[in-house]
């Protein structure tokens, strides 16, 4: 990917997404004082895709987020979305993510439709399609019963599902999830991966998920495996496995890792 | 993004700020509770022993209930300030910092209207203070309540605004939610009683010339005298300027404070403190 600016903003119409990738990136560097989180990291996601961004604790997954949503962006390389270099054109590259952060981003105090709402408004929708985006995409998880519902009577499953629904009022192309699994009961966890796959499947969607479980790895996925800010690899997930002559993703993470399963 | 998004954006901020204030019944009630109790308390035991000779905007020998109205104002907005950038440290480790950074908008706005939206709802406690004080018989004089009252607005907003954007520039320096303790002991008591909100300066002059500098410039002491005036339906231009002064200077700051590329967050990895996974 090295068109120019110009380029970009006239090939990022719907017709051109299939060949532009999702998320491109390339080279990405970023130190905090001596220590490197993220050292020449580069990789891309199409459009339609699902691909899990395997890597355990501290392999910098969540640097790797936070560059992306341009929390920070003192960094080297460059980060494209649809074509859109984060630091550039934020705006355009912003307005076409939505993110699912490690950490729970909604008010418990506040009611569900309320925290839909607020999102909403963060990306300038008007209150007549917030309504019709929250008809739709939280319908989609099961939750319109409890529109009116504090968030804190939630389960930490329902919780997410809604942030999921958040994330997708403005109608994102790209959906970044930050191990969207903490903190979720085992039965929730299978539920939300399959939401997700979904998306990607029927809307196109392209999805970054960033996970440390290999469990949540599944056949016909993507994978990037980030260990110590470096990509080890990077594929489908049969070739990743073949590639380091392992039987199964698993193994090939082991292997590749120098770690133990978990 | 176009200026009706721009204005969505602003209201959503708003009716959110809005909210919480008012599902959290405890705060509104100590944000309330607190400056009526240096009124009915402390005023009165002090009435006594301090007298306030006539300087301006006062044309008379006015009780000391009423030269410390405006710095009781004062004081509901500078907790006010200080509250919103612990709630700012609290979303930040939270994560809801990071819904509001993840917006497409400039971040310059999103802070900017955070600190508005905040400064709104400290306006209100402040209404609601003066309406119970009103009670009290401490009303603005001759040219009738009304005056005073909507002539207090503007200065209300640019103060809040300017305290608010102290707290904000320091939400960008803090680390954890702890320091917040810090903030009480450290920012709030040496600012509000080195101004002139409990006493007139002269009276300070006396005692302490280096402490009647200090006080004289203290950013506070501008705020009071700016409401202090204004209660009276009167402009203290001197006051104005500083406190536009001072506004700028820590939004300004505030805003390099969470530069995506240059601020505090940049350097340090931002919300919640190191980068796990």
């Amino acid at each position: 990917m090295s068109t120019t600016t110009t380029e970009s903003t006239a090939s990022a119409g719907a017709a051109a997404n299939a060949t532009i990738p999702a998320l491109a990136v390339e080279g990405l560097s970023h130190s905090f004082g001596s220590r490197k989180a993220l050292d020449g990291v580069s990789f891309s996601i199409a459009a339609g895709s699902f691909t899990a961004l395997l890597g355990p604790n501290g392999a910098g997954k969540t640097t790797l987020f936070s560059l992306v949503t341009r929390l920070y962006n003192n960094r080297v390389g460059s980060i494209r979305v649809f074509g859109f270099e984060v630091r550039r054109q934020p705006s355009e590259a912003l307005s076409r993510i939505g993110a699912i952060f490690q950490q729970r981003t909604l008010d418990l105090d506040l009611t569900v439709a309320d925290n839909l709402h607020y999102h909403a408004a963060l990306h300038g929708m008007s209150r007549r399609e917030t309504r019709e985006r929250i008809e739709i995409e939280l319908g989609r998880t099961g939750l319109l019963d409890r529109l009116k519902d504090k968030v804190r009577s939630l389960s930490g499953g329902q919780m997410r599902r809604v942030e999921i629904a958040a994330a997708l009022l403005h109608r994102p192309r790209l959906l970044l999830l930050d191990e969207p699994t903490v903190g979720v009961d085992i039965g929730s966890r299978r539920p939300i991966l399959e939401h997700i796959h979904r998306l990607c499947r029927e809307d196109g969607l392209g999805a970054l998920w960033a996970t440390h479980l290999i469990d949540e790895v599944v056949p016909g996925d993507d994978v990037v495996v980030l260990h110590q800010g470096h990509v080890l690899a990077h594929g489908g997930v049969d070739d990743v496995a073949r590639a380091a002559g392992t039987a199964s993703i698993g193994d090939a993470f082991t292997k590749l890792t120098g770690l133990g399963k978990r | 993004m176009t200026l009706v998004q721009y204005a969505r954006c602003f209201n959503g901020i708003f009716v959110r700020e809005m909210l919480r204030f008012l599902n959290q019944y405890g705060r509104f009630f100590s944000a309330l509770v607190r400056p009526l109790v240096w009124l009915f308390i402390f005023a009165m035991g002090f009435r006594g022993i301090l007298g306030v000779s006539i300087i301006p905007p006062y044309q008379t020998y006015i009780p000391y209930e009423v030269y410390i109205t405006p710095g009781l104002i004062g004081m509901i907005q500078l907790f006010n300030g200080m509250q919103s950038s612990l709630s700012m440290v609290y979303d930040r480790e939270m994560g809801s910092m990071r819904t509001l950074m993840v917006s497409p908008m400039p971040r310059w706005y999103l802070l900017t209207s955070k600190l508005l939206a905040a400064v709104l709802v400290s306006v209100v406690q402040v209404y609601v203070y003066l309406a119970i004080a009103w009670f009290w018989k401490i009303r603005p004089p001759a040219l009738g309540p009304e005056i005073g009252y909507v002539a207090l607005l503007p200065a209300l907003i640019l103060s809040g605004l300017m305290l608010g954007a102290l707290g904000l520039l320091m939400s960008s320096v803090i680390k954890q939610l702890e320091n917040f303790a810090g903030i009480m002991n450290f920012v709030i008591f040496p600012m509000f009683f080195a101004s002139s909100a409990l006493y007139p300066l002269y009276q300070m002059r006396r005692s302490s010339l280096e402490l009647f500098w200090i006080a004289t410039y203290n950013p506070f002491s501008r705020a009071v005298d700016l409401i202090r005036f204004a209660l009276y339906g009167q402009v203290n231009f001197e006051a104005l300027l500083w406190v536009a002064a001072f506004l700028l200077l820590f939004l300004a700051l505030a805003i390099y404070g969470y530069d995506p590329s240059r601020g505090i967050i940049a350097r340090r990895g931002g919300p919640g403190g190191p980068p796990g996974g």
